[in-house]
């Protein structure tokens, strides 16, 4: 995966795929530590002890093996760890499931933030019926949230899926990401604002 | 921080409703993204955001485009499934952004299958 977007993609369709009606997703920077987070929660059926004990294992999957590899969630734990942070799983069967991946924020690895746009619009787009939260979150302050629930609410019966609605999804969400991006930790030189705009 | 501007939402919605709503009689097509670990990894995220944006650009309102896990040929993605009303599934391989709007042209607007691009055609065909 070349940037962390791809990754917050695959990770929430997993959660998708549990069967999960809201998904929040939220990326955090805590310059002070250097560290950046991101997290992924959601209210789908969640896993129970054994498989969240191999979860992170490579090739462990329940779904159909012909479809799935299992490497989603070692690819996105291998990078962590590769870049100085760290990462961790909590889940209850019926309680839902929230997974955080950690960086180190000037580690010379860390992937940029890439076409988050792209990834929250192939989201509500692919699943219109459920609701998507996004918080990008600076040093413990908010700095931009994204509530597909309450967007809807304003697009007074336009579906949430049409597709100019989606592209202005992205285009949003890519402009706050790139500010968000900007005055950051001083990122390996190769980060800039590169895979914001395609 | 700001959200969509009111103006932006305006123009949309004003947008939708001047064209007739075609959702009431159901879709056209289904398009499926197939999007596991494999697929996004091989780029399925810029192939759905290429289709989104020619529907955009065609102002269409009767396809759904959806996104599902791997289709289980890992070593030919990115791929699609394109459904049409009444007709068999035909599935796309090694897709880009401009393979699937060709899809997109010639196939859901057009009703030719793209046999170049495609994996498997369903067998009843007529187009
Ligand atoms: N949010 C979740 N809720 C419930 N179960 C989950 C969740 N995320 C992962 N799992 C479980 O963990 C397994 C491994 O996930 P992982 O993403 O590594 O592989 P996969 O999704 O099965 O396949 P791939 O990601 O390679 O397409 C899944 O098969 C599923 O059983
Ligand atoms: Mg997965």
């Amino acid at each position: 995966m070349e940037d962390l977007s791809l990754h917050i993609l695959d990770i929430a369709l997993n959660s998708v795929e549990a069967g999960a009606t809201l998904i929040e997703i939220t990326l955090r920077e805590d310059l002070k530590a250097d560290l950046m987070e991101m997290e992924v929660k959601d209210n789908g059926r969640g896993m129970n002890r054994d498989v969240l004990a191999r979860v992170a294992d490579p090739f462990f999957t329940t779904k159909p093996k012909k479809k799935s590899f299992g490497l989603g969630i070692p690819f996105l734990k291998q990078y962590a760890e590769e870049c100085g942070g760290s990462f961790s799983i909590t889940s209850r069967p019926g309680a839902g499931t929230t997974l955080r991946a950690s960086f180190k924020g000037s580690h010379i690895d860390r992937k940029p933030i890439g076409n988050l746009g792209s990834t929250m619009a192939s989201l509500v787009g692919g699943h219109p019926e459920m609701d998507f939260k996004l918080s990008l979150e600076k040093s413990g302050n908010s700095y931009y949230k994204f509530d597909s629930a309450e967007l809807k609410k304003e697009l007074e019966g336009v579906p949430v899926d049409y597709p100019p609605v989606l592209a202005a999804i992205r285009e949003e969400i890519n402009a706050q990401a790139a500010a968000y991006a900007l005055n950051t930790h001083p990122y390996p030189s190769r980060e800039g604002t590169k895979g914001i705009k395609e | 921080m700001p959200k969509l501007t009111v103006d932006d939402l305006k123009k949309i919605k004003e947008e939708y409703k001047s064209t007739f709503t075609l959702r009431e009689g159901g879709y056209r097509a289904k398009i499926t993204v197939h999007m596991g670990t494999c697929g996004i990894a091989a780029g399925a995220r810029e192939v759905m955001n290429a289709l989104m944006d020619e529907m955009a650009k065609e102002n269409i309102k009767d396809v759904i485009v959806t996104n599902s896990g791997c289709a289980g040929f890992c070593s030919r993605e990115p791929m699609a499934t394109v459904e049409m009303l009444n007709h068999a599934p035909v599935k796309y391989q090694l897709l880009n952004p401009e393979k699937i709007r060709r899809i997109f042209k010639e196939h859901v607007q057009g009703g030719k299958v793209v046999d170049e691009f495609a994996l498997v055609a369903g067998s009843e065909t007529s187009y």
